[in-house]
Protein backbone atom coordinates (compact mmCIF):
# COMPACT_ATOMS: atom_id res chain seq x y z
CA UNK A 1 0.00 0.00 0.00
CA UNK A 2 2.06 3.53 -1.24
CA UNK A 3 0.53 5.91 0.70
CA UNK A 4 0.95 9.58 -0.55
CA UNK A 5 0.97 13.00 0.65
CA UNK A 6 -2.50 13.71 -0.96
CA UNK A 7 -4.32 10.77 -0.05
CA UNK A 8 -2.70 11.36 3.46
CA UNK A 9 -4.02 14.30 3.56
CA UNK A 10 -7.46 13.13 2.94
CA UNK A 11 -7.44 10.64 4.81
CA UNK A 12 -6.54 12.80 7.96
CA UNK A 13 -9.13 15.66 6.61
CA UNK A 14 -12.00 13.00 6.71
CA UNK A 15 -10.83 11.72 10.33
CA UNK A 16 -10.74 14.84 11.59
CA UNK A 17 -14.07 15.79 10.06
CA UNK A 18 -15.77 12.85 12.12
CA UNK A 19 -13.66 13.98 15.25
CA UNK A 20 -14.92 17.40 15.08
CA UNK A 21 -18.56 16.86 14.75
CA UNK A 22 -18.57 13.80 16.87
CA UNK A 23 -17.31 15.23 20.02
CA UNK A 24 -18.48 18.93 19.29
CA UNK A 25 -22.12 16.90 19.54
CA UNK A 26 -21.79 16.08 23.20
CA UNK A 27 -21.87 19.66 24.56
CA UNK A 28 -24.63 21.23 22.90
CA UNK A 29 -26.84 18.65 23.24
CA UNK A 30 -26.20 18.19 27.13
CA UNK A 31 -26.25 21.93 27.68
CA UNK A 32 -29.81 21.88 25.62
CA UNK A 33 -31.23 19.14 27.56
CA UNK A 34 -30.50 20.96 30.80
CA UNK A 35 -31.97 24.22 29.07
CA UNK A 36 -34.99 22.74 28.36
CA UNK A 37 -34.89 20.40 31.64
CA UNK A 38 -35.41 23.94 33.80
CA UNK A 39 -37.76 24.96 31.10
CA UNK A 40 -39.99 22.52 32.17
CA UNK A 41 -39.73 22.77 35.97
CA UNK A 42 -40.48 26.83 35.81
CA UNK A 43 -43.49 26.01 33.77
CA UNK A 44 -44.34 23.89 36.64
CA UNK A 45 -43.81 26.74 39.17
CA UNK A 46 -45.23 28.94 37.33
CA UNK A 47 -47.62 28.27 33.99
CA UNK A 48 -48.73 31.49 33.42
CA UNK A 49 -45.75 32.77 32.29
CA UNK A 50 -45.22 29.18 30.12
CA UNK A 51 -44.77 31.57 26.69
CA UNK A 52 -41.71 33.86 27.94
CA UNK A 53 -40.28 30.83 29.59
CA UNK A 54 -40.87 28.64 26.30
CA UNK A 55 -39.06 31.94 24.40
CA UNK A 56 -36.19 32.23 26.76
CA UNK A 57 -35.59 28.68 26.45
CA UNK A 58 -35.60 28.70 23.14
CA UNK A 59 -32.79 31.87 22.70
CA UNK A 60 -31.34 30.37 24.97
CA UNK A 61 -30.90 26.75 23.35
CA UNK A 62 -29.87 28.48 20.12
CA UNK A 63 -27.04 30.22 21.92
CA UNK A 64 -25.81 26.86 23.05
CA UNK A 65 -26.84 25.22 19.70
CA UNK A 66 -23.76 27.56 18.23
CA UNK A 67 -20.60 25.38 19.31
CA UNK A 68 -22.77 22.19 17.65
CA UNK A 69 -22.98 24.63 14.30
CA UNK A 70 -19.42 25.45 14.37
CA UNK A 71 -18.44 22.14 14.71
CA UNK A 72 -20.78 20.99 11.59
CA UNK A 73 -18.97 23.98 9.73
CA UNK A 74 -15.78 22.97 10.49
CA UNK A 75 -16.77 19.09 9.82
CA UNK A 76 -18.09 20.23 6.03
CA UNK A 77 -14.89 22.33 5.62
CA UNK A 78 -12.74 19.62 6.30
CA UNK A 79 -14.75 17.09 4.01
CA UNK A 80 -15.51 19.28 0.98
CA UNK A 81 -13.03 22.66 1.06
CA UNK A 82 -9.72 22.17 2.53
CA UNK B 1 9.58 -11.77 13.83
CA UNK B 2 6.95 -12.79 11.50
CA UNK B 3 3.72 -13.33 13.28
CA UNK B 4 1.35 -15.83 11.32
CA UNK B 5 -2.77 -14.50 10.78
CA UNK B 6 -3.75 -17.40 12.96
CA UNK B 7 -1.57 -16.27 15.93
CA UNK B 8 -2.98 -12.37 15.48
CA UNK B 9 -6.67 -13.26 15.32
CA UNK B 10 -6.08 -15.31 18.38
CA UNK B 11 -3.94 -12.01 20.43
CA UNK B 12 -6.99 -9.73 18.64
CA UNK B 13 -9.58 -11.64 20.41
CA UNK B 14 -7.86 -12.35 24.06
CA UNK B 15 -6.82 -8.23 23.42
CA UNK B 16 -10.98 -7.88 22.56
CA UNK B 17 -12.27 -10.14 25.48
CA UNK B 18 -10.35 -8.06 27.82
CA UNK B 19 -11.38 -4.63 26.80
CA UNK B 20 -14.95 -5.83 26.35
CA UNK B 21 -15.45 -7.14 30.18
CA UNK B 22 -13.05 -4.54 31.71
CA UNK B 23 -15.24 -1.28 29.99
CA UNK B 24 -18.42 -3.57 30.63
CA UNK B 25 -17.49 -3.93 34.68
CA UNK B 26 -18.00 -0.18 34.84
CA UNK B 27 -21.60 0.86 34.06
CA UNK B 28 -23.23 -1.98 35.79
CA UNK B 29 -21.05 -2.06 39.00
CA UNK B 30 -21.63 1.97 39.49
CA UNK B 31 -25.48 1.53 38.83
CA UNK B 32 -25.72 -1.14 41.42
CA UNK B 33 -23.52 0.93 43.83
CA UNK B 34 -26.00 3.85 43.66
CA UNK B 35 -29.05 1.40 44.35
CA UNK B 36 -27.63 -0.10 47.16
CA UNK B 37 -26.62 3.35 48.61
CA UNK B 38 -29.71 4.28 48.33
CA UNK B 39 -31.55 1.06 49.46
CA UNK B 40 -29.61 1.40 52.57
CA UNK B 41 -30.09 5.03 53.29
CA UNK B 42 -33.95 4.26 52.49
CA UNK B 43 -33.25 1.20 54.81
CA UNK B 44 -32.62 3.41 57.93
CA UNK B 45 -35.19 5.91 57.95
CA UNK B 46 -37.82 3.18 57.79
CA UNK B 47 -36.31 -0.13 59.54
CA UNK B 48 -40.11 -1.84 59.24
CA UNK B 49 -39.93 -1.81 55.16
CA UNK B 50 -36.60 -3.22 55.37
CA UNK B 51 -37.74 -6.77 53.46
CA UNK B 52 -39.74 -5.14 50.69
CA UNK B 53 -36.86 -2.27 49.74
CA UNK B 54 -33.94 -5.46 50.18
CA UNK B 55 -36.54 -7.27 47.75
CA UNK B 56 -36.58 -4.39 45.45
CA UNK B 57 -32.76 -3.26 45.82
CA UNK B 58 -31.70 -6.90 44.13
CA UNK B 59 -34.19 -6.98 41.62
CA UNK B 60 -32.87 -3.89 40.14
CA UNK B 61 -29.53 -4.82 40.81
CA UNK B 62 -30.36 -7.86 38.86
CA UNK B 63 -31.61 -6.04 35.86
CA UNK B 64 -28.19 -3.95 36.09
CA UNK B 65 -26.15 -6.48 36.16
CA UNK B 66 -27.77 -7.64 32.78
CA UNK B 67 -25.65 -5.22 30.28
CA UNK B 68 -22.77 -6.26 32.16
CA UNK B 69 -23.59 -10.15 31.71
CA UNK B 70 -23.44 -9.38 28.17
CA UNK B 71 -20.17 -8.58 28.00
CA UNK B 72 -19.16 -11.65 29.90
CA UNK B 73 -21.32 -13.57 27.06
CA UNK B 74 -18.96 -11.46 24.45
CA UNK B 75 -15.46 -12.10 26.05
CA UNK B 76 -16.26 -15.58 26.94
CA UNK B 77 -17.16 -16.16 23.41
CA UNK B 78 -13.85 -14.32 22.18
CA UNK B 79 -11.77 -16.44 24.81
CA UNK B 80 -12.99 -19.65 23.59
CA UNK B 81 -14.69 -20.20 20.23
CA UNK B 82 -12.46 -20.55 17.36
CA UNK B 83 -12.46 -17.26 15.35
CA UNK B 84 -11.65 -17.54 11.31
CA UNK B 85 -8.78 -16.29 10.04
CA UNK B 86 -9.03 -15.71 6.36
CA UNK B 87 -7.64 -12.35 6.33
CA UNK B 88 -6.22 -8.86 7.96
CA UNK B 89 -10.12 -8.24 8.31
CA UNK B 90 -10.49 -11.08 11.26
CA UNK B 91 -7.96 -9.44 13.16
CA UNK B 92 -10.60 -6.60 13.57
CA UNK B 93 -13.28 -8.54 13.68
CA UNK B 94 -12.75 -9.43 17.35
CA UNK B 95 -11.74 -6.28 18.35
CA UNK B 96 -14.89 -4.71 16.66
CA UNK B 97 -16.86 -6.72 18.93
CA UNK B 98 -15.28 -6.25 21.87
CA UNK B 99 -15.36 -2.64 21.85
CA UNK B 100 -18.98 -2.59 20.56
CA UNK B 101 -20.01 -4.78 23.79
CA UNK B 102 -18.00 -3.00 26.22
CA UNK B 103 -19.08 0.70 25.41
CA UNK B 104 -22.59 -0.83 24.74
CA UNK B 105 -23.19 -1.68 28.34
CA UNK B 106 -21.24 1.17 29.99
CA UNK B 107 -24.55 3.72 29.89
CA UNK B 108 -27.19 1.11 30.82
CA UNK B 109 -25.41 -0.70 33.05
CA UNK B 110 -25.36 3.21 35.30
CA UNK B 111 -28.70 3.98 34.22
CA UNK B 112 -30.79 0.88 35.31
CA UNK B 113 -29.59 1.77 38.35
CA UNK B 114 -31.47 5.30 38.77
CA UNK B 115 -34.76 3.48 38.64
CA UNK B 116 -34.16 0.96 40.94
CA UNK B 117 -32.46 3.39 43.70
CA UNK B 118 -35.53 5.72 43.26
CA UNK B 119 -37.89 2.28 43.67
CA UNK B 120 -36.11 1.76 47.15
CA UNK B 121 -36.74 5.64 48.40
CA UNK B 122 -40.33 5.32 47.41
CA UNK B 123 -41.43 2.07 48.42
CA UNK B 124 -39.82 3.72 51.90
CA UNK B 125 -41.98 6.74 51.01
CA UNK B 126 -45.03 5.36 49.91
CA UNK B 127 -45.07 1.28 51.29
CA UNK B 128 -48.94 1.10 49.62
CA UNK B 129 -46.91 1.85 46.14
CA UNK B 130 -44.97 -1.09 46.80
CA UNK B 131 -46.17 -3.01 43.43
CA UNK B 132 -46.58 -0.15 41.22
CA UNK B 133 -43.26 1.05 42.08
CA UNK B 134 -41.69 -2.34 41.56
CA UNK B 135 -43.51 -2.22 37.94
CA UNK B 136 -41.99 1.03 37.18
CA UNK B 137 -39.26 0.52 38.03
CA UNK B 138 -38.80 -3.06 35.92
CA UNK B 139 -40.15 -1.65 33.09
CA UNK B 140 -37.94 1.53 33.02
CA UNK B 141 -34.84 -0.64 33.68
CA UNK B 142 -35.52 -2.69 30.56
CA UNK B 143 -35.89 -0.11 28.54
CA UNK B 144 -32.31 0.95 29.97
CA UNK B 145 -31.32 -1.98 28.66
CA UNK B 146 -32.05 -1.46 24.74
CA UNK B 147 -28.92 0.33 23.93
CA UNK B 148 -26.66 -2.24 25.60
CA UNK B 149 -28.84 -5.10 23.21
CA UNK B 150 -28.22 -3.08 20.12
CA UNK B 151 -24.62 -3.57 21.20
CA UNK B 152 -24.84 -6.79 22.07
CA UNK B 153 -26.79 -7.61 18.14
CA UNK B 154 -24.21 -5.82 16.32
CA UNK B 155 -21.23 -7.82 18.55
CA UNK B 156 -22.84 -11.29 17.36
CA UNK B 157 -23.58 -9.90 13.71
CA UNK B 158 -19.85 -9.07 13.22
CA UNK B 159 -18.76 -12.36 14.99
CA UNK B 160 -20.63 -14.67 13.61
CA UNK B 161 -20.49 -13.21 9.42
CA UNK B 162 -18.52 -14.29 6.57
CA UNK B 163 -15.88 -11.27 5.75
CA UNK B 164 -14.05 -13.66 3.61
CA UNK B 165 -15.22 -12.35 0.37
CA UNK B 166 -14.91 -8.87 0.93
CA UNK B 167 -11.64 -6.78 0.01
CA UNK B 168 -9.31 -6.50 3.25
CA UNK B 169 -8.49 -2.45 2.82
CA UNK B 170 -11.63 -0.37 3.47
CA UNK B 171 -13.64 -3.23 5.03
CA UNK B 172 -11.42 -3.63 7.72
CA UNK B 173 -12.47 0.10 8.82
CA UNK B 174 -15.63 -0.28 8.33
CA UNK B 175 -15.78 -3.21 10.73
CA UNK B 176 -14.08 -1.21 13.54
CA UNK B 177 -16.33 1.53 12.48
CA UNK B 178 -19.44 -0.07 12.86
CA UNK B 179 -18.31 -1.84 16.28
CA UNK B 180 -17.78 1.74 17.40
CA UNK B 181 -21.00 3.81 16.37
CA UNK B 182 -23.50 0.83 17.95
CA UNK B 183 -21.23 1.14 21.19
CA UNK B 184 -20.35 4.40 21.63
CA UNK B 185 -24.17 5.26 20.92
CA UNK B 186 -25.06 3.41 23.51
CA UNK B 187 -23.84 5.38 26.12
CA UNK B 188 -26.03 8.45 26.36
CA UNK B 189 -29.20 6.82 25.69
CA UNK B 190 -28.41 4.00 28.04
CA UNK B 191 -27.46 6.18 31.07
CA UNK B 192 -30.64 8.78 29.84
CA UNK B 193 -33.05 6.35 29.61
CA UNK B 194 -32.42 6.03 33.30
CA UNK B 195 -32.58 9.22 33.96
CA UNK B 196 -35.91 9.62 33.41
CA UNK B 197 -36.87 5.87 34.72
CA UNK B 198 -35.88 7.72 38.09
CA UNK B 199 -38.23 10.52 37.32
CA UNK B 200 -41.14 7.67 37.07
CA UNK B 201 -40.47 6.05 40.03
CA UNK B 202 -40.15 9.30 42.29
CA UNK B 203 -43.12 10.62 40.73
CA UNK B 204 -45.32 7.63 41.02
CA UNK B 205 -43.90 7.67 45.02
CA UNK B 206 -44.74 11.47 45.47
CA UNK B 207 -47.76 11.57 43.98
CA UNK B 208 -49.86 7.72 43.37
CA UNK B 209 -52.70 9.26 41.80
CA UNK B 210 -50.46 10.06 38.99
CA UNK B 211 -48.68 7.05 38.94
CA UNK B 212 -50.18 5.91 35.06
CA UNK B 213 -49.20 9.59 34.12
CA UNK B 214 -45.44 8.59 35.46
CA UNK B 215 -45.39 6.01 33.58
CA UNK B 216 -46.85 6.74 30.29
CA UNK B 217 -44.43 9.72 29.90
CA UNK B 218 -41.79 8.38 31.11
CA UNK B 219 -42.31 5.38 28.36
CA UNK B 220 -42.29 9.00 25.56
CA UNK B 221 -39.07 10.76 27.47
CA UNK B 222 -37.22 7.20 27.25
CA UNK B 223 -37.94 6.40 23.51
CA UNK B 224 -36.94 10.27 22.66
CA UNK B 225 -33.78 9.20 24.53
CA UNK B 226 -33.47 6.30 22.48
CA UNK B 227 -33.21 7.81 19.14
CA UNK B 228 -30.00 8.65 18.96
CA UNK B 229 -28.57 4.65 19.80
CA UNK B 230 -30.86 4.05 16.74
CA UNK B 231 -28.78 6.50 14.99
CA UNK B 232 -25.69 4.88 15.57
CA UNK B 233 -27.13 0.78 15.01
CA UNK B 234 -28.37 2.46 11.40
CA UNK B 235 -24.73 3.20 10.51
CA UNK B 236 -23.60 0.10 11.91
CA UNK B 237 -25.75 -1.84 9.60
CA UNK B 238 -25.13 0.53 6.48
CA UNK B 239 -21.31 0.04 7.37
CA UNK B 240 -21.35 -3.88 7.87
CA UNK B 241 -23.50 -4.50 4.68
CA UNK B 242 -22.47 -2.18 2.02
CA UNK B 243 -20.07 -3.60 -0.56
CA UNK B 244 -17.54 -1.84 -1.05
CA UNK B 245 -14.68 -1.58 -4.07
CA UNK B 246 -11.30 -2.65 -2.79
CA UNK B 247 -8.82 0.75 -2.58
CA UNK B 248 -5.02 1.02 -1.71
CA UNK B 249 -5.53 4.28 -0.20
CA UNK B 250 -5.89 5.46 3.13
CA UNK B 251 -8.68 8.06 2.90
CA UNK B 252 -11.86 5.92 1.56
CA UNK B 253 -10.70 3.37 4.87
CA UNK B 254 -10.47 6.32 6.97
CA UNK B 255 -13.63 7.94 5.95
CA UNK B 256 -15.46 4.59 7.09
CA UNK B 257 -13.61 4.48 10.82
CA UNK B 258 -14.83 8.50 11.05
CA UNK B 259 -18.21 8.18 10.29
CA UNK B 260 -18.59 5.66 13.11
CA UNK B 261 -16.30 7.25 15.75
CA UNK B 262 -18.59 10.31 14.65
CA UNK B 263 -22.29 8.92 15.49
CA UNK B 264 -21.44 7.14 18.36
CA UNK B 265 -19.49 9.80 19.98
CA UNK B 266 -22.44 12.57 18.73
CA UNK B 267 -25.14 9.91 20.23
CA UNK B 268 -23.53 10.59 23.87
CA UNK B 269 -24.83 14.11 24.29
CA UNK B 270 -28.14 14.74 22.78
CA UNK B 271 -28.88 11.26 24.47
CA UNK B 272 -28.26 12.46 27.96
CA UNK B 273 -29.64 16.00 27.03
CA UNK B 274 -32.66 14.70 26.33
CA UNK B 275 -33.15 12.43 29.34
CA UNK B 276 -32.71 15.35 31.54
CA UNK B 277 -35.68 17.17 29.59
CA UNK B 278 -37.67 14.40 30.18
CA UNK B 279 -36.97 13.54 33.79
CA UNK B 280 -38.01 17.15 34.72
CA UNK B 281 -41.36 17.04 32.55
CA UNK B 282 -42.16 13.53 34.00
CA UNK B 283 -40.96 15.13 37.79
CA UNK B 284 -43.52 18.56 37.06
CA UNK B 285 -46.32 16.24 35.32
CA UNK B 286 -46.58 14.18 38.35
CA UNK B 287 -46.42 17.49 41.08
CA UNK B 288 -48.77 19.66 38.86
CA UNK B 289 -51.24 17.28 36.49
CA UNK B 290 -53.17 20.09 35.44
CA UNK B 291 -49.89 20.79 33.56
CA UNK B 292 -49.97 17.84 31.47
CA UNK B 293 -50.26 19.32 28.13
CA UNK B 294 -48.49 22.25 28.05
CA UNK B 295 -45.07 20.19 29.82
CA UNK B 296 -45.55 17.36 27.05
CA UNK B 297 -45.69 20.68 24.78
CA UNK B 298 -42.26 22.49 26.32
CA UNK B 299 -40.47 18.61 26.52
CA UNK B 300 -41.03 17.87 23.12
CA UNK B 301 -39.58 21.61 21.54
CA UNK B 302 -36.85 21.16 24.08
CA UNK B 303 -35.93 17.33 23.18
CA UNK B 304 -36.10 18.62 19.89
CA UNK B 305 -33.56 21.05 19.63
CA UNK B 306 -31.24 19.24 22.16
CA UNK B 307 -31.61 16.45 19.49
CA UNK B 308 -30.48 18.52 16.28
CA UNK B 309 -26.56 18.00 17.48
CA UNK B 310 -27.27 14.43 17.41
CA UNK B 311 -28.59 14.35 13.67
CA UNK B 312 -25.87 17.26 12.53
CA UNK B 313 -23.56 13.85 13.42
CA UNK B 314 -25.52 11.36 11.73
CA UNK B 315 -25.32 13.65 8.55
CA UNK B 316 -21.85 13.96 8.64
CA UNK B 317 -21.11 10.23 9.23
CA UNK B 318 -23.79 9.13 6.01
CA UNK B 319 -22.18 11.81 4.19
CA UNK B 320 -18.88 10.18 5.08
CA UNK B 321 -19.85 6.85 3.51
CA UNK B 322 -22.05 7.95 0.46
CA UNK B 323 -20.22 11.30 -0.84
CA UNK B 324 -16.81 11.63 -0.08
Amino acid sequence: MAIEGADLVKAAGFLGAGIAMGFGAIGPGVGEGITAAKACEAIGHNPREAGLITRTMLVGQAVAESTGIYSLVIALLLLFVV
Amino acid sequence: MSIDLHLSVTMAAYAGAGICIGIGAIGAAIGEGYTAAQATLATGRHPEMSGEIFKTMLVGQAISESSSIFTLVVSLVLLFTPHAAVSAVSVVVPLAAGLCMGFGALGSGIGAGYPAAAACTGIARQPAMAGRLNTNMIIGSAVCQTPATFALVISFILLYSDFSGRPASPTWAAILGAGLATGLAAIGPGLGGGLVAQAGCEGTARNPEQAKAAINIMLLGQAIAQTTSIYGLLVSFILIFKSLPATDLLAPPMGLLSAGICVGVGAVGPGIGVAMTARSAVASITRHPTLTNELIRTMLIGAAVAESTGIYALVVSLVLIFVV
